[in-house]
């Protein structure tokens, strides 16, 4: 299986799973997690069920197309599913099962691992998915999200797509990956690898992307406060992003570290606040059941 | 009549490292409610794999015991009048508590009678009363973490997924948020993944090894021992005996097949605590070694199955081992490029604590440190203290470091010695840090001991100066465990030094940060923090109470000294001179412990004895201090013991609390410098007959 088929060999086994399918969210992002279709729609009581690929950024983690197992820039498989279900690993499984990879015939284990998110205020419970000892998913139970709990829990499994590929494809290196009949990984990506590696480590200008970061925090601030939490969680992405640049450059010192990923922190508490405002004057339009909406409707006015 | 229950949780993957204490905490909070409930079991005992947490108790009663209700009432005196009729008091309290007026009893509590209800509660039927019972177990058990899931409230370490409950062969209904318990069980994930019926609870057991699940985890422990031994055996080494990668393996599957790997040779060139580093903590492998102890280029790994496609899995995880490899030699080769020194000023970008500055700065007042320390101790040299004390911290810039964060001190060593330090330095590098966990080895070098010593008074002595001192379980920068290594090198090695001498030079190196304790307040502190940990070995040593309470204060900062006290002192308290020591110091102290003079005059002593006595104290005076700066405490001792004749002549023959107060106090003066003399070696009001 190509690694075009793979991807769209998950998108239909969830999308028969009742997940729609988005796209790409478009901005830099870390990871699937930060797309608003994750990180705002598990805030709050509606049911929510997505699955979509997501292009992620670690510019730390660029080196220059030499290493054959780590990119600056890759590709999550991002499924959430709100509540979660009882039978959310049997569901796992049998995806993997889809793309060919029979349980019974390797070792899979589920190790504990839990993800937390210190910018994004964010934490959950769960695992790494092992094939035969090597990380091929992280498994999530939400608890937390922009420092609020979450309430129903989601479950997210970020399949890291690139390793399943070269497991399935039986290559020792990403770039070697078949994306399809004819091109590889590296035909699509391997160019752009060396020239990020260069921006993020030597190229990126400090000042720039210091005031840069300033003014996105200002412009979130200014429009979260008018309560459009979208375009203000935009900007806090763009925090996001250029702090991680930040990083790569060297340029962020320990003691400034902290009080950098506090001030994103801030940041998504305040637009995930404001998101769970703004679902609750829509009146939570995806809970279905009428009585359940108005009962949790009236019990928010109570609580006030 | 009893009958064997069962309860099985079903469970997502439970997180391997809670598996073992919350198997004891299953066990321990089942026997405390079932004794609260009043209902007799024979053993309690709890199972556990990554998908499920049993409980297994044989011979439980099938009745509650019955119990003795007393409820208190009214005082008597206002329940009935004079003539003995009730008062309407009486009547309501033995209306309220459903019985007769006449069943009433009368007990007295602190003096003052009172009635009481004493009403027998039969007991219930077990059968009845155990789910609510098992729900408050299972809402009991705690975990270091747990979550919510799904549209519930409940919390555990991760969803409860099914649940099984047998009393004899009969299910117990239970619930818990939208599980239903049943009498179905689950296989293994992946090769007996349908529901299983379960009939009895011996049926239980054999269904789940029928169906791949190995659920006692002590014999689970033991296959899997077994079997990377016997692969071991085979590939002609010996597997690594750790035991906690056993433990962790085998709360991580429910069935084991053990399964031999290899990988290039060409990693061998990496040290080997690189390599087992990343086979442990990274993919949980037992690594192999040779008949001479060195590392193979193999591996044994556990799967959770049988061995069907065994070539499948092995292949997989050689392929992800080399991967790992992989980067660990491209990890040495990049940090090996540079000698370590060049690491060092990069050590300003490491924040040690926000208050204390950077490593950089922490690394300059060790080198002041490691140097004093040296001296006074007249160990190693100061070039060797300067050099060491300068690298120590180096290899925390290091790629590998950063990656293997357990690894800090033992790569800085390989660095310093691939860039042709002095090998002791190097030594010195690695042992800096220890001993890091009690029963740790301590530190071999003269330069490595002092080193040692030098960082943990200088960690010590900087977080107290800043008020920050450990309280309660909050221990978040080892103060304790540094405190406990301080005082282990210093007894184990006998060392001479004083200690609050060394804290005081510590604290010296602050000054320029301004800290919010003086120098006075911190030495203090910090000396009666490790004169507690102190405390904790002796103990452990198996030395009693009272003899470390007597010496532990005697010696102020010199801890071998307390340390050779308390023996001689322990030793003593088995001679047969200890009577008569006893005999002397009791007898003074008992009538002089408020006087507070020494002094006496002697021109006012009337009885013999009593000049006799306190000539025979001037005698032994300059021969116990000669003995006791000579260390021959025994000696000294001997000789005290031997004033006993004397004493008891003394209290035979004169009354010492007299009216004429000038010869009360010259009296009382010979009591308190006998007391005086005999507390040279330690507090003895403390020490116990």
């Amino acid at each position: 299986m190509n690694f075009q088929e793979m991807l769209m060999n998950l998108q239909e086994f969830w999308s028969k799973q009742g997940c729609i399918i988005q796209q790409p969210y478009d901005m830099e992002k870390g990871a699937g997690t930060m797309n608003p279709a994750t990180f705002l729609r598990s805030l709050g009581p509606e049911p929510w069920k997505v699955a979509y690929v997501e292009p992620s950024r670690r510019p730390t983690d660029g080196r220059y197309g030499e290493n054959p197992n780590r990119l600056q820039h890759y590709y999550q498989f991002q499924v959430i599913l709100k509540p979660s279900p009882d039978n959310v690993i049997e569901l796992y499984l049998e995806s993997l099962r889809n793309l060919g990879i029979e349980p019974e015939k390797h070792d899979i284990r589920l190790v504990e691992d839990n993800w937390e998110s210190p910018t994004l205020g964010a934490w959950g419970l769960g695992w790494e998915v092992w094939l035969d000892g090597m990380e091929i998913t992280q498994f999530t139970y939400f608890q937390q999200c922009g420092s609020f709990d979450c309430y129903p829990v989601s479950a997210e499994i970020t399949y890291g797509i690139e390793r399943i590929a070269m497991y399935i494809q039986n290559k020792e290196s990403i770039y070697d990956v078949e994306w399809v009949d004819g091109i590889s990984y590296a035909d699509v990506h391997h160019q752009s690898e060396v020239d990020y590696s260069h921006y993020n480590f030597t190229v990126a200008d400090v000042a720039t992307l210091t005031t840069m970061f300033n003014l996105c925090e200002e412009e979130a601030r200014r429009v979260a406060a008018l309560q459009l939490p979208q375009p203000a969680y935009d900007y806090v992405l763009k925090c996001s992003h250029l702090f991680n640049l930040l990083d790569a450059r060297g340029a962020i010192s320990v003691t400034e570290r902290t009080g950098y990923i506090g001030r994103v922190r801030n940041l998504a508490r305040t637009v995930a606040k404001e998101y769970l405002d703004q679902r609750e004057r829509l009146g939570y339009p995806l809970i279905k059941d009428d009585n359940l909406r108005k009962e949790l409707l009236k019990a928010e006015e109570v609580e006030g | 009549m009893n009958k064997d229950f069962l309860l099985e949780i079903g469970v997502e993957e439970m997180p391997s490292a809670f598996m073992g204490r919350s198997l004891e905490d299953f066990k321990t909070i089942t026997a405390q409610k079932l004794q609260e409930k009043r209902i007799k079991y024979i053993s309690v005992d709890t199972l556990g794999t990554p998908r499920r947490l049993v409980l297994h108790i044989k011979g439980l009663e099938e009745n509650q015991d019955d119990a003795l209700i007393e409820n208190k009432g009214p005082k008597k005196s206002s329940a009935f009048d004079q003539d003995g009729s009730p008062s309407k008091a009486a009547m309501g309290f033995a209306r309220g508590q459903g019985i007769e007026v006449s069943d009433l009893e009368i007990r007295e509590v602190a003096g003052v009678e009172y009635v009481f209800a004493i009403k027998k509660e039969v007991g219930g039927q077990t059968e009845d009363l155990l789910s609510g019972i098992l729900l408050d177990i299972i809402n009991s058990l705690s975990f270091p973490k747990s979550m919510r899931w799904g549209y519930y409230h409940t919390r555990f370490a991760r969803p409860i997924r099914w649940l099984l409950a047998l009393y004899g062969d009969k299910a117990i209904n239970l619930q818990v948020e939208n599980v239903l318990s049943s009498n179905y069980t689950s296989g293994h994930r992946f090769l007996a993944p349908e529901p299983i019926l379960v009939e009895s609870i011996d049926g239980y057991f054999t269904a789940l090894r029928d169906h791949y699940v190995i659920v006692d985890q002590v014999e689970r422990k033991k296959m899997i021992w077994q079997q990377v031994q016997d692969v071991a055996k085979n590939a002609g080494g010996r597997a690594m005996d750790n035991e906690d990668l056993l433990n962790e393996v085998s709360f991580l599957l429910e069935y084991p097949t053990a399964f031999y790997g290899e990988f290039s040779v060409s990693y061998l060139d990496v040290p080997p605590e690189v390599l087992t580093t990343s086979m442990i903590e990274h993919q949980r492998y037992f690594p192999l070694f040779d008949d001479e102890n060195k590392l193979l280029p193999a591996f044994i790994g556990v799967r959770n199955g049988t061995d069907f496609r065994l070539d499948l899995v092995k292949a997989g995880n050689e392929r992800v081992l080399k991967a790992r490899l992989e980067d660990a030699l491209f990890f040495w080769k990049e940090d090996t490029q540079k000698p370590l020194a060049e690491m060092v000023p990069g050590l300003k970008e490491v924040l040690f604590h926000e208050r204390l500055g950077s490593l950089l700065d922490k690394v300059g007042r060790l080198r002041d440190m490691a140097v004093y320390v040296g001296q006074e101790n007249g160990l190693s040299t100061p070039e060797k203290l300067d050099r060491a004390a300068f690298l120590c911290k180096a290899d925390l810039r290091s790629n590998m470091v950063y990656e293997f964060p357990e690894l800090q001190g033992i790569m800085g060593r390989y660095y310093a010695n691939e860039g042709g330090e002095d090998s002791e330095v190097a030594d010195a590098i690695l042992e800096h840090y220890l001993p890091r966990f009690a029963g740790d080895s301590l530190p071999a070098s003269e330069t490595g001991i002092v080193l040692s010593l030098a960082e943990k008074l200088c960690n010590l002595t900087a977080f107290f100066a800043i008020g920050i001192k450990p309280s309660g379980s909050q221990d978040p920068y080892a103060l304790r465990r540094q405190a406990l290594g301080i005082v282990n090198i210093i007894i184990d090695l006998g060392l001479k030094s004083d200690l609050r001498q060394l804290i005081g030079q510590a604290y010296e190196g602050l000054q320029m940060l301004s800290p919010d304790r003086n120098r006075e307040d911190t030495v203090n502190d910090l000396m009666d923090f490790i004169l507690q940990r102190m405390r904790g070995i002796m103990l452990d040593r198996g030395l009693s109470y009272d003899v470390i309470d007597g010496v532990l204060y005697q010696a102020g900062g010199d801890l071998s000294e307390i340390m050779l006290r308390a023996e001689v002192l322990r030793k003593f308290k088995m001679a047969s001179q200890w009577e008569d020591f006893q005999v002397v110091f009791n007898r003074s102290y008992n009538l002089s412990r408020k006087w507070e003079s020494a002094a006496v005059r002697t021109e006012l002593l009337e009885d013999a004895s009593e000049k006799a006595l306190y000539q025979h104290y001037l005698q032994l005076r300059p021969m116990v201090e000669i003995a006791v700066k000579e260390k021959r405490y025994e000696a000294a001792l001997e000789m005290l013991a031997g004033m006993r004749t004397d004493i008891d002549q003394f209290f035979e023959a004169v009354m010492v609390m007299v009216e004429d107060e000038e010869l009360k106090a010259a009296r009382l003066g010979i009591l308190k410098a006998i007391v005086g003399l005999c507390n040279f070696l330690a507090d003895f009001s403390k020490v116990m007959p």
